[in-house]
């Protein structure tokens, strides 16, 4: 049977599964956007290509599935490439389908013509030109394969119009490659001198870290912690692997991280770090994290290994074969870390919690980690969070509780202020019955904003809680605190009005402006069905405390004015 | 010493790809590193290239350039090359201007150092050499004071001694 590239590259997208494209037509994907007319797929279309990114990282980030997106050459793909770099620091699978000129066309400058492979060489974990169609469908296969595989990542295939327009026999189904075995090494030795690490320590401590997330491993995760009853914090992206509820979680470490948090890292004696990368913003000095603590170390990624601090035990593997096998040697060996040893370091933890929660003052304004604490029990801690860039990405991150894998979806390596809305839209497809809520700052939800006519074409339910200071509130901040109170270029107060703009869209508009209406507003617009945009009008100078000054050891923290209150 | 900044060698065995090589040299620059020489060819397998590339590093950077090699798709093997245990050769291609009273100097240069004359043209021959970095650029110098006027240089290659 005669098949055109277009029919191939959708017969390959089902025998990956995909039901869902994130996308925006153009003249080089045109055939491909025609054939769809015959094909069972559904087809988000976004209002810019960065939306399209995002929402496929998003979907990802939420589904634990690959995320795949579809824009046309040139500008469609340059589009991307923000959302590109985002999902390779992240880890996140998302596949990004480009149109690209013709074959004979290429190098020629052509309409709309960018060498998309090489501008996104770096920042994706692999990506293709298909010059013929004969490869079309192994190299579908293959990108997503990639993706998905080992430390996961976003892969880009750029697809020339003739590719795609040429017509192939091709009946004979093509070979299926088996999916590579991730071959684990062998573990049972480094998890043994884990434990014995583990077992002899007086303060020991976990870091979890977004790995455990990717790698599925939340639950193995969770039962390896009970087991041996160690203080868990973790990194912005590990949140969820591990209940913000439980009495063993410690906070998230690093620049905005819990007191109790740094002070762990800082005081433990082995540190078990899983999933992890050491970010220098979960580090901050180097020389001065964990400095008493010998390092037990397990990532997919033997980069990530002795790339900041050097392991005392490594292993290069997935978090959740790893946990397996811990949970296995002691449950065989019968082991337990002694109580009494320990005693006094969950002592320790307790008191450090006591003395600086995470906290705020509370005054005539509406202060914005009281709105997120207020979302976290309102929505009973079982929405999908989703943020923007900045002071409200750490508010969320401080203020409300994940008990749940995949539901916070936040950029954390790369920090693309413009994430938020269009990665809600990309989780609010893949759960459809659950609650979707974009925290953002009125900077970042500006960088996005078209993607509310996306939620409205496809009648999504989400909310969009904007923590409106009038500021860029980080850079803000960090003018505050380190550039002598200078506020250049950061006052945000010729904004739209918000109401009035969600409204333009489609969406409902709430405002809140005193404390009083905050509950009333998230109550509101939580329970009105579809979408949703809430502008709090909140303390403008207010401050993401704790701070730790970038290059300070962790334990220098600053707390702005809190702790007179406390 | 590992924090020593010297020539290193990095053997990399890559899938023979038009992009790959950039992949590779990406993974250089994008850490800031230099590649001092490299030398690719296809093996007898035509799908497989391998490319031999020194580099002034330190051991921790050599190691950390490895690791990061060796995630790139394309790249099926990459290792350090043990510098004690290897031989290594480099080859030029020099031309010489020839009047006869320089005849008897090159033929002494070419004896000694086992070069070949490749080409010989009116006035002019091209020489060949090969040899370590040592005596290439011994023989650079000499062909230099003989009034070379034009060169080329591969990149060194290796080979390790004993099996492997
Ligand atoms: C695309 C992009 N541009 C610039 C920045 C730098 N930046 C980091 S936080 C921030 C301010 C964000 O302001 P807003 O969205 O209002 O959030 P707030 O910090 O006030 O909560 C800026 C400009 C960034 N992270 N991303």
């Amino acid at each position: 049977m005669q098949q055109t590239g277009s029919q191939i590259l959708f017969k390959a997208l089902k025998e990956e599964k995909v039901d869902t494209l994130f996308g925006y037509p153009g003249g080089s994907v045109m055939d491909i956007y025609d054939e769809m007319f015959r094909q069972n797929i559904r087809h988000i279309l976004v209002r810019h290509e960065q939306g399209a990114i995002h929402a496929a990282d998003g979907y990802a980030r939420a589904s634990g599935r690959v995320g795949v997106c579809l824009v046309t050459s040139g500008p469609g793909a340059t589009n991307t490439v923000t959302g590109i770099a985002n999902a390779y620091m992240d880890s996140i699978p998302v596949v990004v389908l480009t149109g690209q000129v013709t074959t004979a066309m290429i190098g020629n400058d052509g309409f709309q013509e960018v060498d998309i492979t090489g501008i996104t060489r770096t920042c994706t974990k692999h990506n293709f030109l298909v010059r013929r169609i004969g490869d079309l469908q192994g190299t579908i296969r293959e990108a997503f394969q990639i993706a998905r595989s080992g430390r996961p990542g976003p892969v880009l295939v750029d697809l020339p119009k003739d590719v795609i327009q040429s017509v192939i026999e091709a009946d004979v189904p093509p070979a299926a490659v088996p999916p590579a075995e991730e071959a684990c090494p062998d573990l049972e030795r480094p998890c043994n001198e884990a434990l014995k690490l583990l077992l002899k320590a007086k303060r020991p401590l976990i870091i979890v870290g977004g790995g455990v997330i990717l790698g599925k491993a939340s639950e193995v995760f969770r039962s390896f912690v009970k087991k041996l009853q160690i203080p868990v914090a973790s990194t912005l992206m590990g949140m969820g692997a591990f209940p913000g509820t439980d009495p063993l979680w410690t906070g998230m470490v690093g620049m905005h991280g819990a007191y109790y948090a740094n002070m762990a890292v800082s005081q433990c004696d082995v540190l078990m770090a899983v999933g992890v990368r050491f970010d220098d913003r979960v580090t901050s000095k180097v020389s001065a994290f964990a400095p008493h603590a010998r390092l037990i170390h397990i990532d997919i990624d033997p980069v990530s290994i002795d790339k900041v601090i050097r392991a005392d035990v490594s292993m290069v593997c997935h978090c959740g074969p790893a946990l397996k096998t811990l949970n296995r040697l002691i449950d065989e060996q019968r082991l337990t870390l002694p109580k009494l040893q320990i005693r006094h370091w969950h002592r320790q933890l307790r008191q450090w919690k006591a003395e600086m929660p995470l906290q705020y003052c509370r005054n005539q304004n509406i202060k914005p980690q009281y709105v997120i604490e207020k979302l976290y029990q309102l929505t009973e801690g079982r929405a999908i969070i989703a943020t923007e860039v900045g002071q409200n990405q750490m508010w969320a991150a401080q203020f409300y509780r994940f008990d749940e894998p995949n539901t916070f979806l936040t950029s954390g390596g790369l920090g693309a202020m413009g994430f938020g809305l269009p990665a809600a839209i990309g989780a609010q497809v893949a759960c459809p019955d659950r609650i979707v809520v974009d925290v953002a700052g009125d900077g970042s939800i500006q960088m996005n904003i078209q993607e509310l006519a996306t939620v409205v074409h496809y009648g999504l339910p989400v909310k969009v809680v904007i923590l409106n200071n009038l500021y860029l509130g980080m850079v803000r901040q960090w003018q505050e605190l380190y550039y002598g109170r200078r506020y250049s270029q950061t006052d945000m107060t010729q904004a739209p009005d918000f109401v009035k703009l969600a409204e333009a869209y489609g969406v409902k508009g709430l405002r809140a402006t005193k404390p009083e209406d905050v509950k009333r507003i998230l109550l509101e617009g939580l329970e009105t069905p579809g979408p949703v945009m809430m502008d709090f009008q909140v303390e403008p100078e207010e401050n993401v405390y704790p701070i730790v000054k970038p290059g300070s050891p962790l334990t220098e923290m600053s707390f702005g004015n809190v702790r007179a209150v406390a | 010493m590992t924090d020593l900044i010297k020539e290193r060698a990095i053997s990399i065995i890559v899938n023979n790809k038009p992009d790959v090589l950039a992949r590779i040299a990406g993974t250089f620059s994008a850490r800031g590193f230099n590649i001092e020489s490299i030398s690719a060819n296809v093996t007898r397998n035509p799908v497989i290239t391998k490319i031999i590339i020194t580099t002034l590093s330190t051991q921790e950077t050599i190691d950390k350039i490895i690791k990061q090699l060796n995630r790139l798709v394309d790249v099926l093997d990459a290792r350090k090359i043990s510098r004690s245990q290897v031989c290594r050769r480099e080859m030029i291609l020099a031309r010489l201007s020839m009047p006869e009273d320089r005849q008897a100097a090159v033929e002494e240069l070419v004896g000694a150092h086992s070069g070949k004359v490749v080409s010989r043209e009116s006035g002019s021959a091209i020489l060949e050499f090969t040899g370590d970095k040592d005596t290439i650029e011994e023989v650079l110098n000499r062909l230099e004071a003989l009034g070379m006027e034009d060169l080329t240089r591969t990149g060194t290659v290796f080979m390790e001694r004993g099996k492997p």
